[in-house]
């Protein structure tokens, strides 16, 4: 006897971007479809050092999916990576670490801190623990939590999403963003 | 079915296979075309700290290729060597009585061209780790 199969049917599909369409063609901005691209296909890079990796494991299980974002692609070496996930407390002598492996990663690159200690040092308010990433790298979202739900960790991807698809191409050669790096002695 | 088989003769000349070649062509050009403009267009940030070798994020101690002693070549060598006459040992160990005196001729002439071999390493210094 056949076991009754369920589909899912509830695809969500990107909309199109808008612009001008013809017969056989569409023109429209090429800012628009680069960054539909990066948004739907960001690698991550998860850099779990503690209880928080372990919710992100759980994350990237087939449970909760993240490979429903184009994010399947996990990556361990920074070369091909377009988002660097920092999950768990981070030692000062962690730092430097952090800092070589944000360092390395493809352009153009974002920093996701999950959960407390990543964001802020969390409980850890000690002098080994550095008091949040964000005094060594950049960081683009910051998920709270001790560690934060899996939905926490999707709902701060999607945020990540949004700032990707309203980065457009300039914003990483403006002197803002020259100025940021600069500030964390980043060339 | 004779029909059939004249009908294929006919198909089978090189002018037929055209529309193959050409979407060779097309399917290796696109790729060409995808690798050269993603690799044009794509933003690049080529600074010398991310230029360097990704080995975990640790400061890098210098660069794997180091030249080596020659003398681990030699001895791994030399150890394969002599680990193989040993392994032949066994079958005839296994056959130690049938095979007789002329058996155990024979085997003393290939362990006395190894001695051979093994005075004359000794000899050349090949074993000399110090040097």
């Amino acid at each position: 006897m056949s076991r009754p199969v369920q589909f899912n049917n509830h695809v969500k599909f990107e909309g199109i971007p808008e612009g001008y369409m013809g017969e056989g063609f569409m023109a429209t901005n090429f800012e628009k479809v680069v960054s539909l691209a990066r948004k739907n296909s960001i690698w991550p890079l998860p850099f779990a050092t503690s209880c928080c990796g372990i919710e992100f494991m759980a994350t990237a299980a087939s449970h909760y999916d993240l490979a429903r974002f184009g994010a399947e692609r996990m990556s361990f070496s920074p070369r091909q990576c377009d988002l660097i996930l920092v999950m768990g407390t981070i030692a000062k002598k962690m730092g430097p670490i952090l800092r070589q492996v944000y360092l390395q990663m493809a352009e153009p690159r974002w920093v996701m801190a999950v959960g407390a200690c990543a964001s802020s040092g969390g409980i850890f308010d000690t002098y080994s623990v550095l008091q949040g990433i964000d005094q060594v790298i950049p960081v683009d979202v910051y998920v709270p939590g001790c560690p934060p739900r899996p939905e926490a960790i999707l709902d701060g991807f999607m945020k990540i999403q949004d700032l990707v698809n309203a980065e457009g191409l300039r914003r990483r050669h403006s002197d803002q963003y020259k100025e940021l790096l600069a500030g964390y002695g980043i060339q | 079915m004779r029909f059939f088989l004249l009908q294929a003769n006919d198909v089978n000349n090189a002018a037929n296979y055209l529309p193959i070649g050409l979407q060779l062509l097309f399917a290796i050009g696109l790729i060409a075309t995808i690798i050269v403009l993603s690799d044009w267009l794509g933003p690049k940030r080529k600074t010398a700290d991310k230029l360097q070798n990704f080995e975990s994020g640790i400061e890098i101690k210098g660069n794997a290729r180091q030249p080596m002693a020659i003398k681990y070549f030699l001895v791994a060598i030399l150890f394969v060597l002599f680990d193989v006459e040993v392994i032949f040992f066994y079958p005839y160990a296994v056959n130690f009585r049938e095979l007789g005196w002329s058996g155990f001729a024979a085997v003393v002439v290939f362990v006395a061209l190894f001695i051979t071999g093994l005075i004359y390493i000794f000899k050349k210094g090949a074993l000399k780790w110090e040097e």
